[in-house]
């Protein structure tokens, strides 16, 4: 009979194996799927893997990894922080979109001017607008103790009608001829968040989430602040004990990680999607919740983790034209990840004891 | 006669320890039989294989002559042995009859079930209404609830788990007479503690365990308390010394404080007012429930307080968090080891970090010092001698003696001013609990000021210059230790809760 | 604008059928939470029965079939979920993300051939005359049997946990694992049980959507209302017949909404549509006081260490 037994210490190993194998699990399991779908299962694999790195035509789909890493790793950094500390903020969806309209809407409102100031004040109200959005959750939490998991994901279908609402009222292009949507930033070239490296796909989208990631990695090693929210985490009673304002603690990483999804959402409006449209968003701030958890919550980890669902997306993308195989698929995909990562995870703490069964 | 329950060489291994090696004992009906020994000594593992939730490795068990080797609690139950745990199995949201119907295989109707839960507790002295929520009650009156589930399925053996570590000098007593009633009813009680005295007044035969195996076996009427105790530990006992020290100025100050409890099941703190004089330990006494954590958390910054009611050397510090506090010399070590005192999955040196920052100059503008974290950690385990690869293991790791001596050691070493422990010595083997009490003798010694919240009384009487009692939140007035008797301080901590004598 | 195009008698008729697959799935929920688990997944296992019920249905040509393959499936996805949580002792919250995320996928890739089929109807049941009395009749006695079996579901589940051992037995194993686990009960499988229950009712309410409501099969057609199910839960205190009473509200004003923008009201038709979903949050901000009615054991995982 098996019997889990708790380790006295949690296993090192394990901790740094456990998105390995999950990997190679779904790579099993996603075969099987994509062959009782009636597709090769190797050359599936092979095509969203292999393909955009290696394959004909990587030197275009590289640098889509970073443009669309980029985002994920970003909003993952945030969402770090809180899930950490076991604050649990589901809304980073709603938060990229308003921080998007926020930073976009500043931008229009200065349209036709140039001038090299109206981009930074872009990115300002883009990370203003991700985390007021996501102060709402917050300070109902605090001052309530009402669950931000419900606030912020409700938040998200309003935020969805707010970039309705706006796609087809306030921002939208007057010179549209009355299509929805506004005007296209990628052609104001004060607004237009440009490559810095022309065909490297490298946007200051890209830049904000490397500083993001050593940002986040100094916090959680040597700072005080990184400490609390590991301890809060991990025993909160002993967080309280050892000073931390749990209230305090609530606002910074609810607002942070709200921030940071409204920056990401405004590097994307300025850049890759280049306007305000209704189906603007395309899920990145729930994707990100996967590329957290698979990235164990670590700084690093979810670079890895980025780069790696950013190639999901593409290969998938590829897949889907080259060989037929259904976008919902990859999604399928991406949860078998997270299972498996999640199920695999039991193994850093505990270990299996094969004997008789015994209850002491 | 024959033996009710009788054990014949059962071993008991775990990886790394012999549980239980080769214990035999008789047990004749009627008869209140003591189990004696230390943490560790391999009581508990016994009694668990009686009841059914452990299997033996070897040897074997009769009940009535008849082979017993219950698979599981269900058919220990219905052999006739009942049994009620140290740590109770209730259900606060739910009321006494759904927890004694829980406890029980062929629950009546919960109608039925009241009346009987009536009956029992009239005759045998534990009145308990069955309507009432389990969390309102007192820790006495919750174990009434797991005697009286026991009772209801009457059984023939009943084995009690430390059971006045919860309870107020005059409501062991109230438990003792019902305990005689039941075995002078026939049924045979098996009595786990580790407390001499009363297993003297109650006991007609004890069996001493340590390290698993039986050392002794004796009539603890004819046998002394010390030598008992020498059986138990298997050495000498040195007690801690303690030079008296003339106490000197008031350096905390508690007035009327009142705080409402943080939980729905908690304690309200009630006008609590006291003194605490430089260089001198108070005690403070009484069962677990009455308000001991809320009271701790009042004192570490915890839960902070309205202007004017914890005052340290004049300055009002009820306002202060955790980590002002420290800064000042006022220290805590709560109860709760794993968890509260010291995260569970976090290193030593992760764990000195977290109480240590603010005194031992660990923090430097928010930026931590993990290399000096990393050696403070060392300082702590050199100094209390704990049992641990290094300073990069896990708490979690740690022995329950050991982890104390670190936790208690890391507030030690921080030279504080002022240092309150909760339950300092609990589930700690006794060279451990021996070398902590010294430790706070030392630090008093020094000049600091303790307050020790133990639910251990003969602890409290041997380091304690002085002594109060917390009950139902309230405090009572500090009497100097020396000269108290235990009527005294049982009507101090409240004496009994609404019980009666057992109507024979 | 033109309010008397609504009419109250068609507007409290049409809120109950648009309460029932919250009501479904809510109630399934909250015998989950009440066993201590709190399953985030409610989204996924809905939409995943909603194509099943949808899929059997129109192949077999009989709606009652779908709805039991609805069950079925809500069952077997919650399943895996149960798996992570009570064998492999992941995180709650993660794994029931992960149920939604996995549930939209598969439902989608389930769908593929299903989208812009009809589905056979299920007819109403027929109470004869009763139907004709003017107000109750409409109101009351002119619904398809899921609707009623909703009602039904919510008494039930009352009194289980009200009045039988078995829903004592739950309760504890809410309150306290480690105490359920001392006196001997499997607490695993109860909560397995518990939470397959959960799944099945979720599922049946996502049949409900793609059945009856549209009634059509579309990508992500459940549109958050697993969620709304989960925040009922929790301002139903895990009461019952609050949970009822939750639903009908959240119903009344997703239907209210849909007649104001059919009505021609002034406001514009994304402005109303956020309306049930900020109402959600300001209910539950003003019930979150009453958390001391939350299951003791809540989201803490189970593990029998001794």
């Amino acid at each position: 009979m098996m019997r889990l037994e708790k380790r006295p210490q949690p296993s090192r190993f394990f901790a740094y194996a456990t998105p390995v194998l999950a990997v190679l699990a779904t790579f099993v399991f996603g075969g099987l799927l994509f062959a009782t779908l009636g597709k090769d299962p190797v050359q599936s694999i092979l095509t969203i893997f292999w393909e955009p790195i290696f394959g004909e035509f990587a030197y275009f789909y590289r640098p889509q990894l970073l443009i669309k890493g980029a985002p994920l790793v970003l909003i993952a950094i945030g969402l770090s922080l809180g899930f950490k500390a076991g604050i649990w903020n589901i809304g980073a969806e709603g938060q990229y979109i308003i921080g998007a309209l926020f930073g976009a809407g500043v931008g229009l409102a200065f349209y036709p001017v140039e001038s090299f100031l109206i981009f930074p004040a872009m990115v300002l109200a883009g990370a203003f607008g991700g985390w007021i959005w996501a102060m709402i959750p917050a300070l109902l939490k605090v001052r309530f103790g009402t669950n931000e998991i419900l606030v912020s994901l409700m938040l998200v279908y309003v935020a969805e009608q707010f970039l309705a609402s706006m796609s087809l009222g306030l921002l939208k292009n007057p010179e549209g001829f009355g299509f929805p949507g506004s005007r296209n930033l990628q052609q104001y070239a004060s607004a237009h968040n440009a490559e810095i490296i022309t065909g490297s796909g490298m946007h200051w989208g890209v830049v904000a989430a490397l500083i993001a990631v050593i940002f986040a990695y100094v916090l959680l090693t040597r700072h005080r602040l990184g400490f609390a929210v590991r301890v809060t985490g991990e025993a909160p009673r002993a967080a309280r004990f050892a000073g931390v304002n749990p209230s305090r603690l609530i606002l910074f990483c609810l607002g942070t990680s709200g921030m940071l999804a409204g920056l990401a959402g405004l590097f994307e409006v300025a850049g890759p999607a280049g306007q305000v449209s209704i189906d603007f968003n395309v899920g990145y701030g729930f994707t990100a919740i996967i590329v957290a958890f698979l990235g164990r919550l670590h700084p690093i980890g979810i670079v890895l983790a980025g780069l790696l669902m950013a190639l999901t997306y593409i290969g998938g993308d590829i897949a889907q034209s080259q060989l037929g195989l259904p976008a919902a698929a990859i999604q399928v995909f991406q949860g078998m990840l997270l299972f498996f990562l999640l199920a695999l995870d039991l193994f850093t703490n505990y270990r299996l004891r094969f004997g008789r069964a015994e209850t002491a | 006669m024959t033996p009710l329950l009788s054990l014949r060489g059962l071993t008991k291994a775990y990886p790394g320890v012999v549980a239980n090696d080769n214990v035999s004992l008789d047990i004749a009906p009627g008869e209140v039989h003591a189990l004696l020994g230390e943490n560790g000594a391999g009581k508990s593992t016994l009694v668990k294989m009686i009841y059914g939730l452990v299997k033996p490795d070897q040897g074997d068990m009769q009940m009535h002559g008849a082979a017993f080797a219950p698979s599981e609690p269900r058919a220990a139950r219905a052999a006739g042995v009942g049994m009620v745990f140290q740590h109770f199995s209730l259900f606060d949201a739910l009321t006494v009859a759904e927890n004694i119907a829980l406890g029980m295989e062929n629950a009546p109707r919960l109608r039925d079930l009241a009346q009987r839960i009536r009956e029992v507790s009239d005759t045998y002295g534990l009145p308990l209404a069955p309507d009432r929520i389990v969390g309102d009650l007192s820790a006495g009156e919750r174990q009434r609830v797991e005697i009286i589930r026991c009772l209801l399925q009457d059984p023939k053996l009943l084995i009690m788990d430390e059971p006045t570590s919860v309870l107020t000098p005059q409501e062991v007593e109230i438990l003792f007479e019902t305990l005689r009633k039941l075995s002078a009813e026939g049924t045979a009680i098996l009595y786990i503690s580790h407390k001499l005295e009363e297993i003297r007044t109650l006991c007609d035969a004890a069996t001493i365990l340590r390290l698993g195996k039986v050392v002794g076996e004796c009539i603890p009427r004819e046998t002394t308390a010390r030598d008992m105790a020498e059986m138990m530990v298997g050495k000498v006992l040195g007690t801690p010394t303690r030079a008296g020290v003339a106490p000197g100025e008031t350096v905390l100050a508690l007035q009327n404080l009142s705080l409402p409890s943080p939980s729905a099941f908690g304690m309200p703190l009630r006008d609590i007012s006291l003194d605490l004089r430089q260089g001198e330990v108070l005690g403070i006494g009484g069962v677990a429930g009455n308000g001991q954590d809320e009271l701790l958390a009042a004192l570490s910054g915890e839960t902070t307080a309205p202007a004017g009611m914890v005052t340290f050397k004049g300055q009002d510090i009820g306002t202060l968090g955790p980590n002002a506090r420290r800064a000042l010399g006022v220290l805590a070590a709560p109860e709760e080891r794993l968890g509260h005192a010291a995260a569970p999955d976090m290193s030593l040196t992760e764990n000195a970090m977290l109480t240590g920052a603010a005194r031992e100059g660990l923090e430097r503008r928010g930026f931590l010092d993990w290399p000096a974290a990393h050696s403070f950690a060392e300082r702590i385990i050199q100094a209390f001698d704990v049992r641990t690869p290094g300073p990069g293991n896990a708490a979690r790791s740690l022995s329950g003696g050991n982890l104390q001596k670190f936790v208690i050691g890391r507030e030690v070493l921080q030279r504080p001013e002022v240092l309150v422990v909760n339950q300092p010595t609990w589930g700690v083997d006794a060279s451990a609990a021996a070398a902590i009490r010294q430790a706070l003798l030392d630090l008093a010694e020094g000049g600091a000021s303790v307050i020790v919240i133990s639910q251990d009384l003969d602890e409290l009487m041997e380091i304690a210059d002085r002594f109060a009692a917390l009950n139902e939140g309230r405090l009572s007035e500090p009497q100097p230790t020396g000269g108290l008797s235990v009527e005294q301080i049982g009507l101090m901590m409240g004496g009994a809760h609404g019980m009666e004598v057992a109507h024979v | 604008m033109d309010l008397s195009v609504i009419n109250p008698i068609l507007l409290t008729a049409a809120l109950m059928s648009a309460a029932t697959p919250i009501l479904l799935a809510a109630t399934g929920e909250l015998v989950v939470e009440r066993a201590g688990v709190l399953n985030l997944g409610v989204e996924g296992m809905m939409i995943l029965g909603a194509i099943c019920g949808f899929a059997i249905a129109v192949e077999t040509g009989s709606p009652l079939t779908g709805f039991l393959a609805a069950a079925v499936g809500g069952a077997v996805l919650s399943l895996l979920f149960a798996l992570l949580t009570q064998v492999a002792l992941a995180n709650q919250v993660a794994s029931g993300l992960a149920l939604t995320l996995f549930g939209l996928g598969l439902s989608a890739l389930l769908g593929q051939g299903y989208v812009g089929i009809k589905p056979p109807r299920m007819p109403d049941v027929n109470f004869g005359f009763l139907a004709d009395i003017p107000i109750i009749g409409p109101i009351l006695f002119s619904h398809d049997p899921v609707l009623y079996l909703g009602v039904l579901l919510v008494a039930a589940v009352w009194a289980t946990l009200k009045f039988t051992r078995i829903g004592l037995i739950l309760r504890a194993v809410g309150e306290n694992h480690d105490a359920a686990h001392a006196l001997g009960y499997k607490v695993v499988r109860i909560r397995t049980l518990a939470i397959m229950f959960g799944g099945a009712c979720a599922g049946m309410g996502g049949a409900y959507i793609s059945l009856i409501r549209v009634p059509q099969w579309t990508e992500g057609m459940t549109a958050g209302v697993g969620w709304i199910a989960l925040a009922l839960v929790v301002f139903a205190s895990w009461k019952p017949w609050r949970v009822l009473l939750g639903a009908y509200l959240f119903g009344g004003i997703t239907q209210l909404q849909l007649n104001l923008q059919g009505a021609g009201v002034a406001i514009p038709v994304e402005y109303l549509a956020m309306s049930p979903y900020i109402i959600t949050i300001v209910v539950l901000v003003i019930l979150s006081a009453d958390k001391s009615a939350a299951p003791g054991s809540l989201g803490r995982t189970f593990h029998a260490s001794h």
